[in-house]
């Protein structure tokens, strides 16, 4: 059996597509058997909400009168920078940015309550921002400042451009030492007192095309509430990791680079977001539509919690001194649970990733298809896989003579 | 004068098992009356109580917990969700002593017991999306 993208976007247009969710695919297959599912089920819906760090979005602001130059200037929405490097009036704005007075950590743990996601989330409530803006002026653009509201009906392009999401797998995060740690994982508390853990597991785009045979540059995707595309492999996408022999990887493994544009967009989906002692970011929602091509697609659709296994690391030192041990491996069922055993001892565990979120989103993404409204695309490239080679590199230090 | 405060405390573990509250009768001469409690043998303890006594004792008593590594903590009016920004993520249930923030394993979501609630704060700053809320 196998069938292509053409055929299966033929029976959305007529509305005739059998669409399931990653988590509902599970029971079919059981009860019906792979070959028999394969056949009946046309695409299977994944999704995912979480905190995702590597994400922004640029904006082109408009000519002001007179003209200003605000490219090698300053930008600043809601007091929060953003990147100024390009022509007149182009900015990225990126989720972790923060307000040049934020006291940061000074007092630990820093609080964190404002940055670039928080802005962005704004402005896809439709809400105004301030942009405040300076330059050293040029005979073609004289404008040395401007201070002004913007929102996205009035800027020309707003896109979300997020240069890693979409994780597949992530760490277990947990603290060995005597003290509260503040990650980017959460609070920790001392002598193993939680875990945290950050995927959607079974539901989780890339658990459920492992080795990326559909998710490729072009798939189009939901993301942020409206639609987006897969733009590229995220940054840090590391497809040699140990993976179980299903093929799904028991490390962080894939990610995605992604972009669409923002002002289709809702806020239910892109959610500022602070970590106390860390910093800001913003909450993503992302789902991935995978075409039911062949029996062997539909088997990687039918992974299961049990199934997936992520490693314990420890964040007060094995972490943060780049050191590669871990304390075990746990499955997503385990996790869910609430409690966990590490060294012998009894660990409650919590998500940064809402489960009940990446639900919602496989189901407005099944709701798209069975509708007609979303036609799903051929990739024109594949992800990078296991066979291409590609490794996860270190930063080592080179020290270089400084020249006064 | 006389005073009586609501505090909240939280005893780090290596304190949990010391007789703190005992040297807060004895030494400071301050009456309790303990509203709230969780302590977990090795792990953190959270006592919500009622101090009174004279004003000049009392402010020397919370010196003494200070220093002994017993963090103080104004007790707040209430805690509230705000329903339409949580995520219902997860990340607050190892936070609160309580159990008064859990997952329900039928709908994936995060319930907020309210009656369990003893308006310590602990989940306020680790929710990363900062949905609970202090009412004054
Ligand atoms: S941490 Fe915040 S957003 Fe997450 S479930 Fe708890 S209250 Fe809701
Ligand atoms: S304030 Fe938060 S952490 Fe404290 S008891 Fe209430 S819900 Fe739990």
């Amino acid at each position: 059996m196998t069938k292509t993208i053409a055929e299966i976007n033929e029976k959305i247009a007529k509305g005739q597509a059998v669409v399931v969710t990653a988590e509902e695919v599970i029971d079919i297959a059981k009860k019906k058997g792979v070959a028999r599912a394969a056949q009946e089920i046309d695409v299977v819906t994944t999704g995912t909400f979480g905190p995702m760090c590597s994400s922004g979005a640029y904006f082109n602001l408009g000519h002001a009168k007179p003209r200003m130059k605000i490219g090698g200037g300053t930008a600043y929405l809601n007091n929060v920078p953003a990147y100024t490097g390009f022509a007149a009036v182009d900015i990225f704005l990126g989720a972790t940015a923060m307000p040049d007075d934020d006291p940061r950590n000074k007092i630990h743990p820093g609080d964190f309550p404002y940055g670039g996601g928080h802005v962005i989330e704004e402005l896809v409530a439709g809400k105004d921002v301030r942009l405040v803006a300076t330059s050293y002026g040029t005979d073609c653009y004289p404008r040395r400042k401007v201070e002004t509201l913007i929102n996205l009906k009035s800027i020309n392009e707003a896109v979300l451009f997020n240069v890693r999401n979409a994780y597949q797998n992530y760490n277990i995060a947990v603290n060995l030492s005597d003290r509260t740690i503040y990650t980017y994982m959460g609070v920790l508390k001392p002598h193993l007192g939680n875990a945290t853990y950050s995927t959607a597991g079974q539901l989780s785009p890339l658990f459920n095309d492992p080795l990326y045979k559909t998710i490729g540059i072009g798939t189009k995707i939901f993301l942020g509430g409206g639609t987006g595309y897969v733009a590229w492999q995220g940054t840090q996408h590391n497809p040699n990791v140990v993976r179980t022999d299903k093929g799904v990887p028991k490390r962080g493994a894939g990610t995605l680079a992604v972009i669409g544009d923002l002002k289709q967009m809702k806020p239910r989906w892109l959610v500022g977001t602070s970590f106390i002692g860390y910093g800001c970011t913003m909450t993503v929602g992302i789902g991935v539509p995978i075409p039911i091509l062949s029996e062997e697609i539909l088997m990687y659709t039918t992974v299961k919690d049990e199934e997936i296994f992520a490693p314990i690391v420890d964040y007060s030192d094995a972490y943060p001194q780049r050191r590669p041990d871990i304390l075990g491996e746990i499955d997503y069922a385990q996790l869910k649970s609430g409690k966990i055993k590490v060294q012998g001892k009894d660990v409650p565990t919590a998500s940064l990733s809402s489960y009940a979120r990446a639900v919602e989103i496989s189901n407005i993404l099944k709701d798209w298809i069975k509708k007609g409204e979303f036609l799903l695309t051929q990739p024109v490239a594949p992800l990078p896989g296991p066979e291409s080679g590609i490794t996860f590199k270190p930063m080592p230090d080179r020290p270089f003579e400084k020249i006064d | 004068m006389n005073i009586a405060r609501k505090i909240v405390l939280r005893f780090p573990p290596r304190l949990v098992d010391q007789p703190i509250i005992y040297r807060l009768v004895k030494d400071y001469d301050l009456q309790f009356n303990i509203l709230k409690a969780s302590i977990t043998p090795n792990e953190e303890g959270i006592l919500v109580v009622e101090l009174s006594g004279k004003k000049k004792d009392y402010d020397e008593a919370i010196r003494f917990l200070a220093g002994a590594g017993v963090e103080v903590q104004a007790l707040i009016k209430d805690v509230a969700r705000l329903e339409d920004r949580c995520t219902h993520c997860g990340a607050c249930v190892t936070m609160c002593p309580v159990g008064a923030l859990v997952v329900n394993t039928q709908t994936r979501q995060v319930d907020f017991l309210e009656s369990k609630c003893i308006a310590c704060g602990l989940c306020i700053k680790p929710c990363p999306v900062r949905a609970m809320e202090v009412r004054l």
